[in-house]
């Protein structure tokens, strides 16, 4: 029911906009992800942009409702608190009203929003002077689910999985949520982060090495590393 | 669930630090192609892959589950933006674009008339220019220099030295070839053809060198000379 309305609404905002309605937006919520659109919607991100920059206000609603969940869902990740993730939204989306002039489209926009809302996450973190990026940060908040152990005694593979994916560091979180769950290529992710290419790669490999680490210790033998 | 090799302390793979990329769908074709090459040979490569898998499956049930923001979000953002200073719409730098934009912004009606009037004013134009030169242009060409006592000729350069067409007897030899060469200061221009050589002699008069053609007939070692332009 609420995706039907969420098509609806989007396909009347994009009428209003004069954007083509490509018939795969009518399938987007069976066949994708919340929050995640065709990639033959990409070209027309820029499009929006570029009436963002005009200051169009018709044109940030189209982009917010195409882009908000995965960057709160991003931002989520990062902060790890529901409240401050809201509020990056907020500023991440005020940040392209107003950059929207000095995109030069040199990435997707997709990949331009992640990092306006990675930088907007650690800026955020840094004034909660909670910005320990390392295990100790991850151990300290509070997990309401099962221990590993526990659930690993009800046998659910999956669940113990998602746990210690959880634990990561937010370092190794962020990377393997940017390639696993936004879907970008090794250069993308090195715009993003900021890093090397090589580096992204040998990055994600240590990430998937501590999950295996984590795996282990909560009774999961996998055989690698 | 036994995957991969034990790389602990091993310095990973090339093609093993792709396999996350592969089993998201973000490689380039090339890379993607060295992946299931690599998968197809290496059953250890293969196990590590099924373990990516599993991974990439979860973390998307992960990041599924976190829900979505409330409204609060954007009601926030429009408040702010709201709050923002007006913006006035930058004009584009881009000639196509914006005589595209005034143009759009023409009635039909007007671009019509305004069509009309442009071709009216292109015909007047192509017809004063036409009157103008039929008028300003004299009947016949004319040069600067020309004279009508006299005649005009072209200087194409001194008249083409004379040659012939020689055919040597079978037995002459090369030195006494260019003795005669030498003889009669002449020079082969081009190759045994047929077993015909052009030769080419020095500037002479017309009734010279039909005299030193019959002379040059009748060297021993000459079988055939004929004059060639």
């Amino acid at each position: 029911m609420e995706s039907h309305s969420f098509q609806r609404n989007y396909c009347y905002n994009l009428k209003k906009l004069g954007l083509p309605i490509e018939p795969s937006i009518l399938l987007i919520r069976p066949i994708l992800r919340d929050g995640q659109l065709s990639a033959t919607l990409a070209a027309s991100d820029d499009v929006l942009i570029h009436r963002i920059a005009q200051g169009d206000r018709l044109a940030m609603q189209v982009l917010y409702g195409r882009h908000h969940v995965r960057v709160f869902r991003f931002g989520l990740r990062l902060v790890r608190d529901q409240q401050l993730a809201e509020d990056l939204i907020s500023e991440v989306f005020l940040d392209v009203w107003r950059q929207a002039g000095k995109f030069e489209g040199r990435s997707a926009v997709s990949t331009w929003l992640l990092a306006i809302t990675r930088f907007k996450a650690l800026s955020a973190l840094r004034r909660r002077r909670d910005v320990e990026l390392d295990e100790e940060a991850a151990d300290a908040i509070e997990d309401t689910s099962d221990d590993p152990e526990v659930t690993v005694q009800k046998k659910d593979t999956s669940a113990v999985l998602r746990q210690c994916l959880s634990k990561l560091s937010a370092e190794h979180r962020e990377i393997v949520d940017l390639v696993y769950y936004h879907e970008k290529s090794v250069e993308e992710v090195a715009g993003i982060v900021g890093i090397p290419e090589n580096t992204v790669k040998t990055r994600l490999f240590y990430a998937r090495k501590k999950l295996a680490d984590l795996l282990t210790a909560s009774g999961i033998e996998r055989g690698w590393p | 669930m036994v995957a991969g090799k034990k790389m602990t302390e091993q310095t990973p793979e090339e093609i093993e630090l792709l396999l996350p990329w592969h089993a998201a769908g973000t490689l380039s074709a090339r890379d993607s192609r060295r992946v299931d090459e690599a998968l197809a040979c290496d059953p250890e490569l293969a196990c590590q892959y099924a373990a990516i898998r599993e991974e990439y499956a979860e973390t998307i049930d992960l990041n599924e589950s976190l829900g979505a923001p409330s409204g609060r979000a954007l009601q926030k953002l429009f408040a702010a933006i709201d709050a923002e200073p007006a913006r006035q719409p930058k004009p584009s730098l881009n000639v196509a674009t914006r005589l595209g934009s005034f143009f759009s912004s023409l009635s039909p009606r007007t671009l019509a008339w305004s069509a009309s009037l442009g071709a009216l004013a292109l015909v007047l134009q192509a017809g004063v220019i036409a009157a103008v030169l039929l008028h300003g242009q004299p009947a016949s060409f004319e040069t600067a220099s020309l004279s009508d006592s006299e005649t005009i000729t072209r200087d194409i350069g001194a008249t083409p030295p004379p040659r012939a067409l020689v055919r040597f007897a079978p037995a002459a030899r090369i030195s006494d070839i260019t003795a005669l060469l030498d003889k009669y200061q002449a020079s082969i221009v081009d190759g045994a053809k047929g077993g015909m050589f052009r030769l080419q002699f020095a500037a002479v008069s017309k009734d010279e060198f039909a005299k030193l053609l019959s002379r040059l007939q009748g060297e021993k070692i000459v079988s055939l000379a004929a004059a060639t332009p």
